[in-house]
């Protein structure tokens, strides 16, 4: 530092001098850091259109007619036009989507409701109230989760066949909800695990049935988990494509079977190809954006709030 | 916790009819699980020992370990458990670290954060199937994709637009291609989990170690990482239990040619092309126990993840 060097006689001076140099000092530093800051900004943005480049191209190509589509060098400017959508939704191609697009409304929306009225009661005896051994019973439903879903598919293939139940909705609904159910179980629990069981014993004491307790106390706390279990359950069902490519043909197909159907059958597609698969994603991007907090938590099984 | 031991004396008191009593909401869960996705592998464990194609109906026999001994020396198969090691690590790591960076570049405030967020989030949220149907067509295509475009385009600059490289990218570097387009969904996920453990971070602490002279770099290596080290064993954790079972990206990019067959789709193959139900069994059955012993392994990693939790 620069304090034995001052003079005693300009003491009175210094705080000032100090003061300045010391400005100069951080304002340089400042200058300095304000740089890297900027930098560092635009790594960000460099880095965030990178990845977003895929979507741009894949937007701008639906809006291209399938000739400007397939040039090399890519044609940035060629006008726009809706054609590839009016293809998709027409009857040019053949098949409509609206079926496929209808069944896997259906059957996200339901599969979600099934996830949720299972998983709330499970998650209650598991956390406000856990049972002995709770923690193994979160172990069994993580378990199910890691074991490669591909190696149930042919007994469930051959039991479907059996009840009569291939290619219907139903089938559908039940898989994706066993599929999701652990995650929205470990999701619930840590949103539950929240609440103070004071409150709820509170609750009981006064009088209130289990009923009572749950629409009155429970549930309104924990809805953002719910929330974000329905946001994951509907985002992963509405993804799903092994088993329904195998379980599920002409009445109960659902939207990603069908993108893979029409991609082989066409010759010059790729406008539409990108079309049909902005229009096909356009559910969860909806929901995802939406929603943009609740899918941490989502994602994480609650374990990030 | 003073309620464990609350439990404790009620379960005493009461007895077995209380503890049904308390069971009872996770029974419905429990059984609907135990029926729609144990039942099945019992039942695949069953049909492994079993002799039987679909072609065949009536050449349907017991033959003990005919279908174990089949698989083991099917070197596809071996091939295949390789491959999905492989883009497994490949994919977790790779997302791991791109997503670890633009956390800490998200960390920080700049004009247009929320923005850069938002679409950092987009690849994420594409259907999976649409994304690998993109990348595969409009991007990796040699005559017309994205790539070999952005190439013709900067060697037009120069003027030699006919001489540009035109790679075919899928079938040069089949795994690389499967695996670009599954890091480039993954990432958005890393990097959110990760973002939200940046966020919970103790800045009172971190202020303090700035003021007594620690360098960013000191920071980030003796803070930020074990503070974020749950979150990066969450998120590969997760990652690892969604890549491992990826279909979609291989059935489409490459339809499992050229090497980049995973155990998913070989099972998927030999079930659904071959059929061969008896030899798609017991690919199931030493995939689910290879998976169970990894799991376990595992498992240790989230136990702890819990009981910090429950903390």
């Amino acid at each position: 530092m620069s304090a034995p060097t001052i003079p005693a006689p300009t003491a009175s001076v210094a705080p000032a001098r100090r003061a300045r140099v010391g400005k100069r000092r951080t304002s340089e530093a400042a200058r300095k850091q304000r740089r890297r800051n900027s930098l560092l900004a635009l790594l960000a943005w460099v880095i965030g259109l990178i990845f977003v480049a895929p979507i741009v191209w894949m937007v701008l190509t639906s809006l291209h007619s399938e000739a400007n589509a397939a040039t090399n060098p890519p044609s940035l400017f060629a006008p726009l036009t809706l054609q590839s959508y009016a293809n998709f939704f027409g009857s040019a191609s053949g098949a409509s989507p609206w079926p496929p697009l209808i069944n896997s409304a259906i059957i996200s929306v339901l599969a979600t409701l099934v996830v949720l009225v299972l998983s709330i009661p499970a998650a209650y005896s598991l956390s406000i109230r856990p049972v002995r051994k709770w923690s193994d019973a979160m172990f069994f439903f993580l378990t199910t989760k890691m074991l490669p879903m591909v190696a149930g598919l042919l007994p469930i293939y051959l039991i479907a066949k059996a009840l009569g139940m291939l290619d219907t909705l139903g089938l559908m609904i039940i898989l994706y909800s066993a599929m999701n159910l652990p995650i929205a179980i470990w999701m619930m629990r840590s949103f539950l695990a929240e609440i103070p069981v004071e409150l709820v014993e509170a609750a009981s004491v006064d009088g209130a049935s289990l009923l009572l307790t749950f629409r009155r106390i429970i549930l309104p706390l924990a809805s953002p988990g719910i929330v974000a279990t329905s946001l994951i359950c509907f985002i992963f069902s509405w993804n799903e494509l092994l088993f329904a490519n195998v379980l599920t043909s002409t009445s109960s197909y659902t939207a990603p079977v069908f993108l893979t159907s029409f991609v082989t059958s066409e010759g010059l597609f790729l406008s539409k190809v990108c079309a049909a698969s902005i229009v096909i994603s356009l559910p969860v991007l909806i929901a995802g954006f939406a929603a943009q907090d609740k899918l941490v938590q989502g994602l994480s099984l609650g374990a990030v709030k | 916790m003073s309620t464990a031991t609350l439990n404790a004396a009620e379960h005493q008191a009461s007895g077995r009819a209380a503890a049904w009593l308390k069971r009872l909401p996770l029974l419905p869960a429990l059984i609907f699980m135990i029926i729609v996705t144990q039942l099945p592998f019992v039942a695949t464990l069953v049909i492994s020992f079993i002799h039987w194609n679909a072609l065949y109906p009536n050449d349907v026999t017991f033959t003990w370990f005919d279908n174990y001994a089949q698989v083991f020396t099917d070197a596809q198969f071996w091939s295949s458990a390789l491959t999905t090691v492989l883009m497994t690590v490949i994919v977790v790591l790779v997302s791991l670290v791109i997503g670890l960076i633009i956390a800490v570049l998200l960390d920080r405030s700049f004009r247009g954060r929320a923005i850069v967020r938002t679409i950092m989030i987009a690849p994420f949220l594409i259907v999976p199937i649409a994304a690998a149907l993109v990348w595969k067509h409009a991007i990796f295509n040699p005559s017309y994709g994205l790539l070999n475009g952005i190439l013709t385009w900067i060697w037009g600059l120069f003027g030699q637009a006919a001489a540009a490289p035109q790679p075919d990218w899928v079938s040069s570097q089949p795994l690389m291609a499967v695996c670009a387009a599954l890091i480039w969904q993954w990432t958005p996920f890393m990097m959110l989990i990760l973002l939200a453990g940046l966020q919970g971070r103790p800045l009172d602490v971190i202020e303090a170690a700035r003021i007594d002279g620690a360098s960013t770099w000191q920071i980030f290596r003796f803070m930020t990482l074990p503070h974020l080290r749950p979150y990066l064993e969450l998120s590969a954790l997760l990652g690892c239990i969604y890549i491992v079972q990826n279909f979609d990206a291989v059935f489409t990019i490459t339809s499992g040619g050229l090497g980049t067959a995973n155990l998913p789709y070989t099972i998927y193959q030999t079930f659904f092309e071959a059929h061969d139900y008896g030899q798609a069994s017991a690919e199931g059955v030493v995939v689910v126990i290879a998976s169970m012993a990894i799991a376990i392994l595992v498992l240790r990693t989230v136990s702890s993840l819990l009981r910090e939790e429950k903390r």
